[in-house]
């Protein structure tokens, strides 16, 4: 009987159990995490902070599904692996045999590099436990600054904000998140902000925090101006927990590196999710996500492949949707610039590398209001997509991208269009509907 | 109004009613829970998208409030076809 053992229980790890049980039905699965609070919605930290949801609510499995996969969980971080041996010793004393074994350990929010990170009242938004903490501290804070870039600084500021506190948001560059969003769309992020009232410092950067007693009292920045304030929140990139790969001597680069079936350079090792640097053939070099739906399929074809399987990772157009200042917004494929963000260290979560791939296209736009549409147009095919507030075409964007719809018939009204680039598109979408599935919503 | 007329017309809140059956789109989901956390009769809309299958559950009311809700637009509206027309 094998025994596989899988090293977190994220996204990535949680869907590689589901996996190997539907493969296996004796295996013995373990999966051990070092946090108390196991599988939980880490995406769902962000609304946890704003109060729209209850820390109960972040649990998408209960006790009942986890015996019925039949898992054994463990609460104990590992400590290293012994590739030889195929054992993996942990913190807490003990270690465990293998017959397979899948790390997937995710990323860790990184610290900003200045004094004072110490103190009590600098915060991240990372886990579940860090999250209690901030809601604990929120009450007695009354002005809190933000440092960072993408889409958890962003995620802090609203949250903060929601709890009625006065924010700062720091920007190193001239504009929020410039690697990804073109200047309109930054623009938009940042007006709505202001309109809540954050007050948003460009081009400035975080020297110090200061402290008293151990608690923050205020932070001080690069040109040496000092602002008054009980919380600094950090969101400045995330960094793949790579330790335990690079003591088992794993080929490592920016993440673990595991080709197309998730496999490591050492037998019957593999990794998966946030950690892993997957390779991809289509594009012929590996690829870092911090992207639950990548980590949740890297974790299937893991968890197949762990059984016997051989099911190459397809990776598709990178994706993600997410909420910038209150606007749902949907980043598809390749649409940024090759310009690096100097408040982005890396990656961010709800990020893809893959994102800054910087696409030879035609940029198509169209807005209104809070409503904005750009879509990046190859030769033939859609490139990469942003679509902010209205979301009505971003199903039919995506899968336009994902089957490479010839864009010729349309490229030419697309980048004339005498109506709008929406009207445009969705007849082009009704015309092609039949071929592409269901499209007509009640 | 014949009972047929009501099926015809437009996207009626009745027809939505009748009709339509809440349907994810997993690959935008995080698993969050908003949505079943505002489901006024407790279904498990997230199990539903995670497993990537419509709420076919029969108690669903089409209230839409996980439609509204989710902060990722993971959730939509399809008709279903149990009471397709014949042509």
């Amino acid at each position: 009987m094998n025994h596989y053992l899988i090293i977190g229980s994220g996204a990535a790890g949680i869907s590689a159990a589901e996996a190997i049980r539907s493969q296996d039905k004796s295996g013995e699965i373990t999966i051990a995490c070092g946090e108390t609070d196991g599988y939980y919605s880490r995406p769902g930290l962000a609304y946890l902070l704003t109060g729209e949801l209850p820390e109960q609510q972040l649990f998408p499995f209960q006790a009942a599904d986890f015996q019925r996969l039949q898992l054994r969980r463990l609460n104990a971080q590992a400590k290293q692996i012994l590739p030889v041996d195929k054992q993996v010793v942990f913190e807490q004393g003990g270690r465990l045999s293998y017959d397979r074994l899948l790390i997937a350990t995710g990323a860790i929010a990184m610290m900003a590099k200045v004094p004072g990170i110490d103190l009590e009242g600098v915060i991240k938004l990372d886990t579940l436990s860090g999250t209690r903490q901030i809601l604990k501290l929120i009450r007695k804070t009354r002005t809190a600054v933000v440092v960072g870039g993408g889409i958890t600084a962003l995620e802090i500021v609203e949250g903060l904000k929601a709890r009625g506190a006065r924010v700062h948001y720091f920007l190193r560059a001239d504009r929020y998140w410039g690697n990804v969003l073109d200047e309109t769309e930054s623009r938009i992020v940042e007006h709505r902000l202001k309109e809540e009232g954050v007050v948003i410092h460009y081009e400035t950067e975080l020297a110090e925090i200061l402290g008293k007693k151990g608690r923050v009292c205020g932070v001080r920045t690069e040109d040496g101006r000092q602002i008054a304030c009980d919380m600094v929140g950090l969101a400045v990139g995330v960094a793949p927990r790579k330790t335990l790969g690079e003591t088992a001597g794993l080929n490592m680069d920016r993440g673990i590196l595991v080709n197309e079936y998730m496999r490591t350079n050492i037998p019957d090792i593999y990794a998966a999710g946030d950690v892993a640097q997957v390779y991809d053939p289509s594009l012929g070099k590996s690829i870092v996500d911090s992207l639950w739906d990548p980590a949740r399929k890297q974790g299937r074809n893991a968890g197949l492949n762990m059984t016997g399987q051989e099911i190459p990772y397809m990776k598709g157009a990178a994706f993600n949707v997410t909420r910038l200042a209150g606007l749902t917004t949907t980043i598809i494929g390749n649409v940024g610039s090759q310009a690096t963000d100097p408040d982005v260290v890396g990656i961010v979560r709800g990020d893809s590398e893959a994102w800054r791939q910087a696409p030879d296209a035609l940029a198509v736009q169209s807005s209104f209001d809070v409503n904005r549409l750009r879509l990046m147009i190859g030769e033939q095919q859609l490139l990469g997509a942003i679509v902010m507030g209205d979301q009505k075409l971003s199903r039919a964007i995506h899968q336009m991208l994902v089957h490479k719809v010839d864009m010729t018939p349309v490229r030419k009204e697309l980048t004339q269009p005498r109506g709008s680039v929406e009207d445009v598109l969705s007849k082009f979408w009704v015309g092609l509907a039949p071929t592409l599935g269901r499209l007509h919503a009640v | 109004m014949k009972l047929k007329a009501l099926f015809s017309s437009g996207s009626t809140r009745r027809e939505v009613l009748v009709q339509g059956l809440v349907v994810p789109d997993s690959s935008r989901c995080v698993q969050c829970g908003i949505c079943s956390f505002f489901c006024p009769i407790n279904i498990d809309v997230r199990r539903h998208a995670w497993e990537d299958i419509p709420v076919n559950d029969s108690h669903c009311l089409t209230c839409g409030e996980c439609v509204a809700r989710c902060p990722r637009g993971v959730l939509r509206f399809e008709r279903s076809n149990i009471f397709e027309q014949k042509p």
